[in-house]
């Protein structure tokens, strides 16, 4: 019955708020009330005493006041009879739970701006926050579940987390059960656990899972667009969460007090627990959609029933290959020492190609392997291949080929055991030992591509077959033809601009996340997460009539130097709630895109410079706007139009039209260095192309100054073009 | 003579025996020498409006049978029915007058012991009237709300302020009926007018202005009194205490209030607690001093500051009864003037301490706002020297007294259900959704020395509770439930459906909430505001699976909140029947066509445990109309035919 439970963690709640403030009072003594809170790269301080109080939490003594909040909401613990209400006094001691469990971890951080290593992460970076939110956002991350405790062996914790993996739920591994944790576990059993894989060990002590919370509560202010201030304020970063962030907690292992007491502060969040011991449930449901804590449920059914109490919606891939497979396993590498084989990278030509053909020329399912085999190469041996793809259907088109292309990369990244780099001629395929010898031959290459394009793209691909050449001869003979197509590939998509055309798409999918964000993508400028050119948007429109991207008729252009059109506007008004009335593609200054959050990179005014700065979301120090990329993308994102702001795909900086209407490449006065890497040679040619091919040289970056009046002074010593074409404001 | 079975409490049953052993005249044995009552008063049809009556119309006549002005059944039973409404919304009304005047004083600070204790609510109601709330000081804020509110009451333009916290479907049936409250007392005088002699003789029309001006009561009168008395006060929360005539203790000095108003309440719960007080009650040879309740006043200080309850209505000469109580302070309504008699077969010191009700024989006070705490102090004083007057040997105090909690308002429920950061009424929604709860009844009203105390109120509820619907409760019918036990978070495992349990116990309250004085079954309709406003159960209160219930009333006031329960879309269940049923057209409206305007009727049934059933019924209908999902678990009660 939940009085056990609200008084466990009521009991709990007064425990860590006591320690909490016994290791402030410590602090204090040691450190001083001046002592900074050293997390990494982060807008949000101490994100859930942030979330949710508005408090900007940098220094040791800033955390008094938290504790000060923890005690005024620390509720009497139930009596045995005659008890008043109690499950708003448990949620309220949830959240003084989750305070101090801040206030604890971060301690940590004041004495050590590095308090966690071995296997453990603890605090994580904003960038890193972006980069998995856009997996929430695009759905390839259905939700994550917070591992609190511990399995009953390692073989059950492995079997746990490859279910949890298999769906492609985040896991945050926290906590112990006895003095074991299930990280500890994963570690013995040399899973392999970082953000790649969906495996994130966030620390021992059950204090580590207020990191979870936090990185909920962050997804609400960076994707939602939510700012804290008040109580109200608070509600709705966790009406976002109940709403639109799919998590779970499940406890494993006996529930003490302190674990109830976090539970408590995640049910705030409307997030379920899923117990595997036999403790009191709370079925009526309210602060949770579902249930808020369901006990009993045995390991093997617990992915499943924790899916069904949270209501994830999740497509399982089922592929008839003797590995498991899923985006968790995107980011694992296959490492030397378990290497079975390997293709391409720098020894031997390796490539994909996938073409269209007519319905009658494709068997479908018809997977051929020419060239020899993994069992009939030595272990460790290295290949050429050619993954050579046909497909066909009905609605298929020539333009979508490069899209399906593009998949391969994801696709054969999935399979367990299976790593996949690069793409067209550039790829670096390894298959492990332990994938070989659970049954995983070259032709499962092929069943994978077949099974995943039929799946993934139903409206366009009805037949696909798959020939993987492993011999030389045949490889360079093909590749000459792949190389050719790749050519007339590039030069279509080089014809392919805003004049073309007379549809433009929207890009909707971040609306589940920024509710008033609508991305307009047109054949010069992509998607702000990089993610989405327009050819995508045409072939998702194909795929999904009614999914998130939807062909935006132009109408009449009423400005063609910011790129403005009638039929856009009308669009983004409907789509952004009212929020956005007017939109111009090619102007950073007057009607601004909007941005949900994912942007790869931002660009942004630099006042006296007459120019403008790029910076990408994994640069996480200063730049001269004398702002981090955090601090300007909580400017930036949730769907507000923000003059001088933009998010934007880092391809974009390429196009022709990148911010053409404000003076375009010749405003950038500063980028980070690994956009310049990134962009490499072809950056060069496109300042060639404007006819000023020294101004690339001319560009800091980091390494020069990230301070806005050394910045000017450079610009004036190597005579940047900008500071003779005006202020931008 | 055969003992009667006079209450379903056996704590009255006892002190009621008692009484009789000693010759003492109550209630029951005047309501007995009444007998037979007069069957026209009761059917509605005796007409004694105007000099050249009275006029009585025969109930058994098939023929038009018309009074000397040509008045006939209807036109006189509604004339009847509205003047009640008149009455009762007056009462709640003056009642919220007079706190409206005690927040001016407390503001302007010639009250000085009253303080405004609930400053948010003071600030959300005054940003709520658009009052300037910024860079103002609470006492001109108050100052402001005083005023304001004061209009409601007289204003030449406009509605009554709260009308508009009704949901659109409430205002726009309203606005189709023209029934609109504009103001408090214009409505209260407009019954009166249209009464006289010779004014309004459509039943229909006069019913109307009933129902406004009961409209007035509820979302004006009742509505402010609450308010008011929050902010002045400081808003309920969950307490724990005790109820019935066992609380009064043999040892102690013994003060007991009675009636309906806290001005005066709320200083003797302090000065109750003072030092100097208790040590003069010792000083007179008492152990202490305990200051318990009797009806709406017990139910404030008990709401407030968790004072425990003697009783209710039917229970007060009892209380005088059992010879322990040293002081009985009364404020107004529902005083019955047959205290005076019981008093003096006692020492017991009564005093009324309301200018407007004053009782012949007895002692008045003349209580002073200004000096309220001195007053209070006053009181307490002359109860412990009363108490040094008592004649032990009549002390005969039953023994029963059964643990409660109470303090539930509309608002804290945001609390209970969510916490301080996600306050909410979705878990209440949700329950009702899913089956888990079939609805919310607010079980209200009086005692009447016609119906066996208490035993309505029992039975309903105990067959509700069953049936998995959450019962809320206010004034006397919260102290009867309570007396069984029933507002202890326990009773929800003991007696409660299983649904209703879960929800109890995922929540920790009892299965029968207590949200205060009758003035607060004005909380209940904000409570449907915000069920409403929390979604997927009716866009409007006519269409929540919600209904009330009046199962043993009395007064006037219950006779205006039942019809503003109604106009608000509230079906409601009424036992006694108003005096309507010799009125064919007054009844015919009131209990079927009545739904068509407003979305909701009267029921008038006697049998209480057939009234549940009508309520589960008509809460099957509206889930069914809103499809909801079925009942999650079949109530395991052996049905009685």
């Amino acid at each position: 019955m939940s009085r056990i439970i609200a008084t466990a963690a009521i009991r709990g709640a007064h425990k860590i708020v006591e320690r909490a403030e016994e290791q402030l009072g410590k602090s204090m003594e040691e450190l001083g009330a001046d002592k900074i809170i050293d997390l990494p790269d982060t807008a949000y301080y101490l994100p859930v005493i942030y979330a949710m109080l508005g408090l900007k939490v940098q220094k040791v003594g800033d955390l008094q006041e938290v504790i000060q909040h923890c005690k005024n909401l620390l509720p009497p613990i139930p009596t045995d009879g005659l008890w008043l209400p109690y499950l708003g006094s448990a949620l309220d001691a949830g959240m003084a739970t989750l305070f101090a469990q801040e206030v604890l971890e971060g301690l940590k951080y004041a004495h050590n701006p590095n308090p966690y290593n071995d296997i453990w992460l603890g605090a994580t970076s904003d960038a890193i926050l972006r980069e998995q939110g856009i997996k929430l956002v695009d759905g390839r991350m259905p939700g994550f579940a917070a591992c609190v405790g511990a399995l009953p062996t390692t073989e059950a914790a492995v079997k746990l987390a490859r279910d949890l993996q298999e769906r492609n739920i985040l896991v945050f591994l926290s906590s112990s059960t006895n003095g074991v944790s299930m990280a500890e576990q994963l570690a013995e059993a040399n899973v392999e656990m970082n953000w790649d894989t969906f495996l994130v060990p966030y620390g021992k002590d059950t204090s580590a899972t207020v990191w979870a919370l936090g990185f909920a509560a962050r997804s609400a202010m960076t994707f939602g667009g939510l700012t804290p201030g008040g109580l109200k304020e608070a509600r709705d970063i966790l009406l976002y969460n109940k709403e639109r962030v799919h998590a779970f907690v499940l406890a494993l292992g006996e529930v003490d007090d302190e674990k109830y007491a976090t539970a408590a502060g995640a049910i705030n969040f409307g997030f379920p627990v899923i117990a595997d011991t036999d403790i009191p449930e709370i079925l009526p449901t309210g602060i949770c959609t579902y249930e808020h804590v369901v006990s009993n449920i045995s390991h093997d059914d617990m992915p499943s029933r924790a899916i069904q109490v949270r209501g994830v919606k999740i497509k399982i891939q089922k592929i008839d290959i003797p590995v498991r497979y899923g985006p968790a396993f995107e980011g694992e590498r296959v490492r030397k020492d378990d290497l079975q084989v390997e293709f391409g990278g720098k020894y031997h030509t390796a490539f994909e190609y996938l073409s269209m053909k007519q319905l009658d020329e494709v068997e479908d399912g018809k997977i051929e392997v020419i060239g020899p085999e993994i069992s009939e190469v030595e272990e460790a041996a290295k290949l050429p291949i050619a993954i050579w793809v046909e497909v066909a259907g009905r609605k298929m088109q020539k333009d979508f080929e490069s899209i399906l292309e593009r998949y391969v990369h994801t696709m054969l990244s999935m399979p367990m055991g299976v790593m996949h780099l690069g793409q067209r001629d550039t790829i670096w395929v390894r298959i492990s030992k332990t994938a070989y010898n659970a049954g995983f031959t070259l032709k499962h290459l092929g069943v994978t591509l077949r099974s995943m394009l039929l799946n993934e793209f139903p409206a366009i691909v009805d037949k696909v077959q798959v020939k993987l050449y492993t011999n030389t001869e045949d490889v360079e003979r093909l590749y000459q033809e792949a190389k050719a197509a790749y050519e007339i590939r590039d030069k279509r998509m080089g014809e392919l601009v805003d004049e073309a055309v007379d549809t433009f798409y929207s890009c909707q999918l971040c609306q589940s996340y920024a509710p008033n964000h609508v991305c307009i993508i047109t054949p010069e400028r992509l998607g702000l997460c990089g993610a989405y050119n327009w050819l995508d948007g045409k072939a998702a429109y194909e795929i999904n009539p009614t999914g998130g991207n939807q062909p935006v008729a132009k109408g009449d252009c009423y400005d063609e130097e910011k790129g403005k059109w009638n039929g856009v506007d009308d669009f983004i008004q409907s789509k952004s709630n009212q929020a956005v009335e007017r939109f111009s593609a090619y102007s950073m200054m007057d009607d601004p895109m909007t941005s949900c959050g994912c942007f790869e990179a931002i660009t942004c005014v630099l006042p006296g410079t007459g120019g403008i700065m790029i910076v990408d979301r994994e640069f996480q120090g200063m730049t001269p706007a004398g702002m981090t990329f955090s601090s300007l993308a909580e400017v930036v994102g949730g769907g507000q139009q923000t003059p001088g702001f933009i998010g934007i795909g880092i391809l974009y900086v390429l196009s022709k039209k990148f911010i053409s209407a404000d003076g375009g490449l010749k405003r950038v006065v500063w980028m980070t260095s690994s956009i310049k890497n990134r962009l490499g040679d072809k950056l060069a040619e496109r300042y060639k192309e404007i006819g000023e091919p020294d101004l690339l040289d001319k560009i800091p970056d980091e390494s020069i100054t990230d301070d806005l009046e050394k910045l000017a002074e450079h610009l004036a010593e190597v005579g940047h073009p900008a500071l003779e074409m005006g202020e931008m404001v | 003579m055969a003992k009667r079975t006079i209450s379903a409490d056996p704590a009255t049953t006892k002190a009621y025996e008692h009484a009789r052993t000693q010759d003492i005249t109550t209630i029951w044995e005047r309501h007995e020498a009444m007998q037979p009552i007069c069957a026209f008063g009761d059917l509605g049809l005796c007409c004694t409006i105007c000099y050249m009556g009275p006029c009585r119309i025969d109930p058994f006549s098939k023929e038009d049978i018309r009074g000397a002005c040509g008045a006939g059944r209807d036109t006189i039973s509604a004339r009847n029915y509205t003047r009640a409404v008149a009455a009762g919304t007056a009462a709640h009304s003056d009642h919220a007058r007079g706190i409206c005047h005690t927040l001016l004083e407390a503001a302007s600070g010639s009250a000085p012991d009253y303080k405004v204790i609930d400053i948010e609510k003071l600030k959300t109601i005054g940003a709520e009237l658009g009052l300037k709330t910024e860079d103002v000081s609470y006492a001109d804020l108050a100052l402001q709300l005083g005023k304001r509110l004061l209009e409601n009451f007289g204003k030449s333009e406009g509605t009554v302020d709260f009308v508009k916290r009704a949901p659109k479907g409430q205002q726009d049936k309203w606005e189709a009926a023209g029934v609109i409250p504009r103001a408090v007392d214009r409505e209260v005088v407009e019954c009166m007018h249209r009464t006289h002699e010779g004014v309004d003789a459509d039943p229909k029309s006069l019913i109307l202005q009933a129902i406004r001006c009961a409209l007035a009561d509820g979302w004006g009168g009742s509505m402010m009194a609450t308010e008011l008395q929050d902010i002045l006060f400081g808003s309920p929360k969950p307490i724990r205490s005790k109820v019935n005539l066992g609380v009064l203790k043999e040892g102690c000095v013994n003060v007991v209030v009675h009636g309906h108003e806290p001005v005066l309440s709320e200083m003797l719960a302090i000065a109750a607690r003072e030092k100097e007080i208790i040590d003069y009650a010792k000083s007179k040879g008492a152990e202490g001093l305990t200051l318990s309740g009797i009806c709406c006043t017990a139910n404030e200080i008990l709401m407030r500051q968790g004072y425990p309850v003697a009783g209710n209505f039917l229970q007060q000469e009892l209380a005088i009864s059992t010879g322990a109580v040293d002081a009985m302070i009364v404020d107004v309504q529902c005083v019955m003037p047959g205290l005076a008699q019981i008093a003096e077969h006692f020492h017991t010191h009564l005093v009324t301490t309301s200018d407007k009700a004053r009782i012949p024989g007895v002692n008045h006070f003349d209580f002073h706002e200004e000096k309220a705490l001195d007053c209070a102090r006053e009181l307490l004083k002359d109860a412990a020297d009363s108490f040094a007057k008592r004649d032990k040997s009549l002390v005969d105090i039953p023994q029963e007294s059964m643990d409660l909690v109470a303090g539930f308002t509309a608002e804290n429920t945001f609390h209970h259900l969510g916490g301080t950061f996600r306050g909410t009424y979705r878990p209440l929604n949700d329950a009702i959704m899913s089956g888990r709860l079939r609805g919310v009844v607010g079980v209200v009203g009086c005692n009447n020395v016609k119906i066996n105390h208490d035993h309505n109120h029992k039975v309903m509820v105990e067959e509700l509770l069953k049936n998995d619907v959450l019962v809320v409760q206010t004034g006397c019918s919260a102290l009867a439930c309570a007396k069984a036990g029933w507002l202890r978070p326990e009773a929800a495992s003991e007696m409660a459906g299983k649904g209703l349990q879960e929800i109890c116990e995922a929540v920790g309250i009892p299965p029968v909430l207590h949200m205060g004085s009758c003035v607060d079954n004005s909380r209940i309709l904000i409570a449907c505001c915000e069920m409403v406003k929390e979604g997927g159960i009716g866009e409007d209160i006519s269409q929540l699976p919600v209904a009330a219930a009046a199962p043993e009333a009395m007064s006037e006031k219950a006779v205006a909140i039942g019809l503003y329960a109604v106009g608000s879309g509230i079906t409601t269940f009424y036992t006694p029947a108003p005096r309507v049923l010799g009125a064919p057209a007054v009844l015919d409206y009131l209990t079927n066509s009545m739904e068509q305007d407003f979305g909701a009727h009267w029921v008038f049934e006697d049998n209480p445990l057939t009234a549940a059933r009508g309520i589960i019924e008509h809460l099957d209908k509206k889930r069914a109309a809103l499809k909801l999902d079925p009942m999650m678990y079949n109530p395991d009660v052996a049905r009685s035919a």
